[in-house]
C-alpha cells in the first residue's frame, strides 16, 4: 500500500496522538436498557469520532488492514473523518466492505483490525468499529441512493442463495462489477442471521433495511420465500433459469441439542427458534403481532452456552422480563467465545453468569414443562481437541436450578437441503460444502460457496470475508470462463 | 404477495383456496406442505398442499377455523392477497408400488391425504380409503377420494352420514376380515392418529402419519418442531413431516403443541372481540396489494 499522496489532516504529533484516551461510546445506562429493545450502543458524535480519529497513528504498514477479513482500508477512512469528509469516508470503507453500519456494530473488531492497532501496544487500540459506524450511519442519513451509479452491464447472470452476511456480501461486490445479481431468501424478510438472530438492540432492524435498500439501488434484486433445493434446485437456476454462477451463503444450519433428559420440555428452546421469535416474528409484541412466546415474565430463564448467540438469547430475556437471567457456561470467562463488550453490557445489565457449569437433565412440573435443569459444576482438566482446557464435572456437586425458560445455544451442524438436492456438490464429513479457502469454488463448476455452510457457525465478518472472495472468484470465472 | 384466484367452503369452517404460486406449484409432491404469511403482523403456520396445477402455477390448500389465524385466513376471498407463501417443504411421501395401502383421512386431514392416495393409485397400489368426520356436513373430499380409490368408506362419529364410528373401526373390521394390507396412511388428528397407530401395532402393520408440530422456518433453521421418533430428536419441517407410526411419541408431540394454548386462546378472544380492527388491519394490507385496485 502506497502511502497517500495529500498531506495528512492531522495536526497532531504522534505523542500528542498517543495522549488522547480512547473515547468512551455513548450507551444507554444499564437499569433502563436491560427491560428495553432499543439499541444499547448510541454512536460517537462528530466531535468524539473526531477526537477518536485523531489517535490514529496513520501506520505506513497499517497492520488493521491486513488484519480485516474484507481489507477494509481504515488508515485512509479515518484520514477522510479527520478531514470531515465523511461522505468520501463512507464511501471508502465500501470500497472494500458494503455493510459497514452493520461490521460497525457488530463484527469482533479486537480480533481483527483492533486486535492488531499499534496503539494497543501502549493503551487501547483506535476504536475503528466505532469510527466505521459513526461514518455509516452518517451517509445513511445523507447519502442520496439516486446518485448511486451502476456498472455497465456484462450480461452474465449470477444467484446467490441466501441473504445474510455473505451473499449480501458477495451480491453488492457482484452488482458493482456490472453482473445481475439475483438473491434468493428463504425467509420472508431479507438480512438472514442479522435479521432472525441479532437482536434488536445491537443492530436495529431500520439499519438492515437501509443497507439492503442501498443494495437494491445498486441493481441488486431480492426474492424472499424461495428455498433453494426445494422451491428450486441448483440445477434448475443454472440450466433452466440462465445463471452463469451460484453462491451458496445459506448460513448456519440446525441447532443442535446436548441430547440430555428432558429436552423435549415445553419451556426447552433452540437459541434460533428463541430469537425467530423475538427478532423475526416480534415476538415480543404479542399479541400487536400473533406470534406467541412462553410468558416468562418475572421467572427464571437460563441460556446454556457462552458465544455472542447466548449472550443475545439472555438478555432478550431479561428485556422480556425474565424476573432472574443466568448464562450457565462449562468452561471458565477466558474460554469464552463471546465478545468482551457484550460480556460486559450483560453483567452490567445483571446477568448472573454460571461459569464452570452444565445442565444433565431438565426436570418437569409434571405437566410437561420445564421447572429446573439439574446442574453439575466443572473443573478444567487437560486441554482437548480445540486447545482448550476439557471441563471435567465435579463428583457430587450436582444441584437444581429453578428455570421456567431454557435456551441452548451450543451450536449448529450443516442442513442438509442444498447438498442431498444438489448431485455432485462436495461435503465434508460433518455435512458442510467443500469449497477452496481462496476461490470459495466447489466442486461443481460455477458454484462457489462461502460462510457458515463452509466452516460452520464463525462471525458476521468472516462470513462477509468468504463473500468477498467468492464474488472476484465468481468475477475471474465470468471473464475467464476458466474454470 | 401471492394472489388467491379461487376460494370457496368446501364445508362449515373449512375452505379451498386456489393459490398463484408458479414456483412452488411446479415443484410440489404429494406429502409436502407450504408455510404461509397472511399480513405483516401475522405468524407462520404450515399446511399441507392438497393439489397443484403446474400449467396454470396454482396450488390448493384446504384450511380448517381453529385459531386466529385461520379463521383469519378463511375469512379471505377470492381476489385477495396473502404476504408470503413458501415452499414445497418437507419430504415428499414415499410413493411405489406396496400392494395394498389404506389410506386414512381424518377430518381436514383428508386433503392431506388425498394427494399421496392418489400418487399410490398412480403407482399401482390397491387403495382403499377410508374417511372419517366429526358429522355429515364435515365430510370433504368424498368424490374425489371415491375417484381413485379401489374402495371408499366413510364414518361419521354421530352417525348422521354413512357408518355411525370412527374410522379406526373401519379399519379393524377390515383387519378382521383378513385382507392384506402392505401399509397404512393416517393423516387427520392427533388422537386419531395414535389409535391408528395403536390399532395397526398389534397387528405389526407398518404404518405412515403426517406429523403437524409447531413451525416457525420450515428448513430446520429453528429446531421448533423437533418430534421424538424412536427416542430421537427428529426436525418435522427436514425429516418429515411422514414418520413412522410406531416410532411416534405421541405424547410429546401433544405436550409441545400445547405450549402457546393461553397465547393462542388470547389472540383467538381478541380476534373475537376486535374483529373490526383486525378486519380493518386485513383490509389495509388488500388495499395495498391492490393498490387501489379491486375495492
Amino acid at each position: 500500500m502506497s502511502a497517500p499522496a495529500k498531506p495528512s489532516p492531522n495536526p497532531l504529533k504522534n505523542r500528542d496522538r498517543m495522549k488522547i484516551p480512547r473515547q468512551h461510546m455513548p450507551e444507554q445506562p444499564a437499569q433502563q436498557r436491560a427491560h428495553r429493545f432499543t439499541e444499547v450502543n448510541l454512536g460517537y458524535s462528530a466531535e468524539l469520532a473526531r477526537q477518536e480519529a485523531l489517535r490514529c497513528l496513520e501506520c505506513a504498514k497499517p497492520t488493521c488492514m491486513d488484519h480485516c477479513p474484507v481489507g477494509v482500508k481504515v488508515r485512509e477512512f479515518v484520514q477522510l473523518l479527520v478531514a470531515g469528509d465523511y461522505l468520501a469516508a463512507a464511501a471508502k470503507i465500501r470500497e472494500d466492505n458494503v455493510l459497514p453500519a452493520i461490521t460497525g456494530r457488530v463484527c469482533p473488531q479486537e480480533d481483527h483490525c483492533e486486535g492488531s492497532c499499534l496503539l494497543c501496544k501502549k493503551g487501547e487500540s483506535l476504536g475503528i468499529g466505532y469510527l466505521e459506524r459513526f461514518v455509516a450511519d452518517y451517509e445513511q442519513q445523507h447519502m442520496d441512493k439516486s446518485a448511486i451509479v451502476k456498472a455497465p452491464p456484462t450480461g452474465k447472470k449470477v444467484a446467490i442463495v441466501g441473504s445474510g452476511p455473505s451473499g449480501l456480501t458477495a451480491a453488492g461486490d457482484l452488482v458493482q462489477k456490472g453482473h445481475q445479481v439475483h438473491v434468493f431468501e428463504a425467509l420472508h424478510e431479507v438480512g438472514g442471521v442479522l435479521v432472525y438472530g441479532i437482536p434488536e438492540f445491537r443492530l436495529p432492524k431500520q439499519i438492515i433495511r437501509e443497507q439492503v435498500d442501498y443494495m437494491r439501488a445498486m441493481g441488486v434484486e431480492f426474492e424472499t420465500n424461495v428455498v433453494v433445493g426445494r422451491t428450486v434446485t441448483i440445477n434448475e437456476l443454472m440450466e433452466e433459469e440462465g445463471y452463469d454462477a451460484v453462491f451458496i451463503g445459506t448460513g448456519a444450519g440446525l441447532p443442535q441439542f446436548m441430547n440430555i433428559p428432558g429436552e423435549h420440555l415445553n419451556g426447552v428452546y433452540s437459541a434460533n427458534e428463541f430469537l425467530t421469535r423475538i427478532n423475526l416474528m416480534h415476538a415480543y409484541k404479542f399479541p400487536r403481532y400473533d406470534e406467541p412466546m412462553v410468558d416468562f415474565r418475572g421467572k427464571n430463564v437460563a441460556v446454556i452456552g457462552g458465544g455472542n448467540t447466548a449472550l443475545d438469547a439472555i438478555r432478550s430475556a431479561l428485556r422480556l422480563g425474565a424476573g432472574k437471567a443466568y448464562v450457565i457456561y462449562r468452561r471458565s470467562d477466558a474460554e469464552m467465545p463471546a465478545r468482551a463488550e457484550e460480556v460486559k453490557h450483560a453483567k452490567e445489565e445483571g446477568i448472573d453468569f454460571q461459569m464452570l457449569t452444565a445442565p444433565i437433565e431438565f426436570l418437569s412440573d409434571g405437566n410437561g414443562w420445564l421447572n429446573a435443569a439439574r446442574c453439575v459444576r466443572m473443573e478444567l482438566g487437560e486441554p482437548d481437541a480445540s486447545g482448550r482446557r476439557r471441563p471435567v464435572p465435579i463428583t457430587g456437586s450436582e444441584f437444581d436450578l429453578p428455570l421456567s425458560v431454557a435456551v441452548m445455544a451450543i451450536g449448529t451442524s450443516a442442513n442438509p437441503i442444498i447438498q442431498s438436492t444438489t448431485p455432485g456438490l462436495n461435503t465434508d464429513k460433518r455435512g458442510y460444502i467443500q469449497a477452496s479457502e481462496t476461490t470459495q469454488r466447489t466442486s461443481r463448476k460455477g458454484v462457489f460457496a462461502g460462510g457458515d455452510i463452509v466452516t460452520g457457525s464463525a462471525t458476521v465478518i468472516l462470513a462477509m470475508g468468504a463473500g468477498r472472495r467468492a464474488a472476484k472468484s465468481i468475477h475471474e470465472y465470468l471473464t475467464t470462463g476458466e474454470w | 404477495m401471492f394472489k388467491i384466484v379461487h376460494a370457496q367452503f368446501l364445508a362449515p369452517g373449512i375452505k379451498r383456496f386456489i393459490i398463484d404460486a408458479p414456483r412452488i406449484a411446479r415443484k410440489q409432491r404429494p406429502g409436502q406442505f407450504v408455510i404461509l404469511r397472511i399480513y405483516e403482523q401475522g405468524e407462520r403456520i404450515p399446511l399441507t398442499i392438497e393439489n397443484s396445477d403446474p400449467q396454470r402455477g396454482t396450488i390448493n390448500i384446504v384450511v380448517q377455523s381453529a385459531g386466529k389465524t385461520t379463521h383469519l385466513l378463511n375469512s379471505l376471498n377470492t381476489g385477495d392477497t396473502i404476504l408470503d407463501v413458501v415452499g414445497p417443504l418437507g419430504k415428499p411421501s414415499h410413493i411405489e408400488k406396496f400392494g395394498t395401502v389404506v389410506v386414512m383421512g381424518g377430518g381436514v386431514g383428508t386433503a392431506m391425504a388425498y394427494p399421496t392416495a392418489a400418487a399410490l393409485k398412480r403407482a399401482g397400489n390397491r387403495v382403499l380409503s377410508i374417511v372419517g368426520a366429526r358429522t355429515k356436513e364435515l365430510v370433504i373430499l368424498e368424490r374425489e377420494m371415491r375417484e381413485i380409490s379401489d374402495a371408499l368408506m366413510v364414518t361419521t362419529d354421530d352417525g348422521s352420514y354413512s357408518e355411525k364410528g370412527f374410522v379406526t373401526d373401519k379399519l379393524r373390521q377390515l383387519i378382521e376380515k383378513g385382507t392384506r394390507i402392505d401399509l397404512v396412511i393416517a393423516v387427520g388428528p392427533i388422537p386419531m392418529m395414535r389409535a391408528v397407530a395403536n390399532v395397526t401395532r398389534e397387528h405389526n402393520i407398518r404404518t405412515v402419519v403426517s406429523l403437524n408440530p409447531i413451525m416457525i422456518d420450515g428448513t430446520g433453521m429453528c429446531g421448533g418442531c423437533r418430534v421424538l421418533i424412536n427416542g430421537k430428536s427428529k426436525f418435522a419441517c427436514v425429516d418429515g413431516p411422514e414418520f413412522e407410526a410406531h416410532e411416534v411419541d405421541f405424547d410429546v408431540l401433544v405436550q409441545r403443541n400445547a405450549m402457546y394454548r393461553e397465547a393462542e386462546k388470547k389472540s383467538m378472544d381478541d380476534f373475537r372481540h376486535e374483529g373490526e380492527v383486525l378486519a380493518e388491519a386485513l383490509c389495509e394490507h388488500q388495499e395495498m396489494a391492490c393498490a387501489g385496485g379491486r375495492r
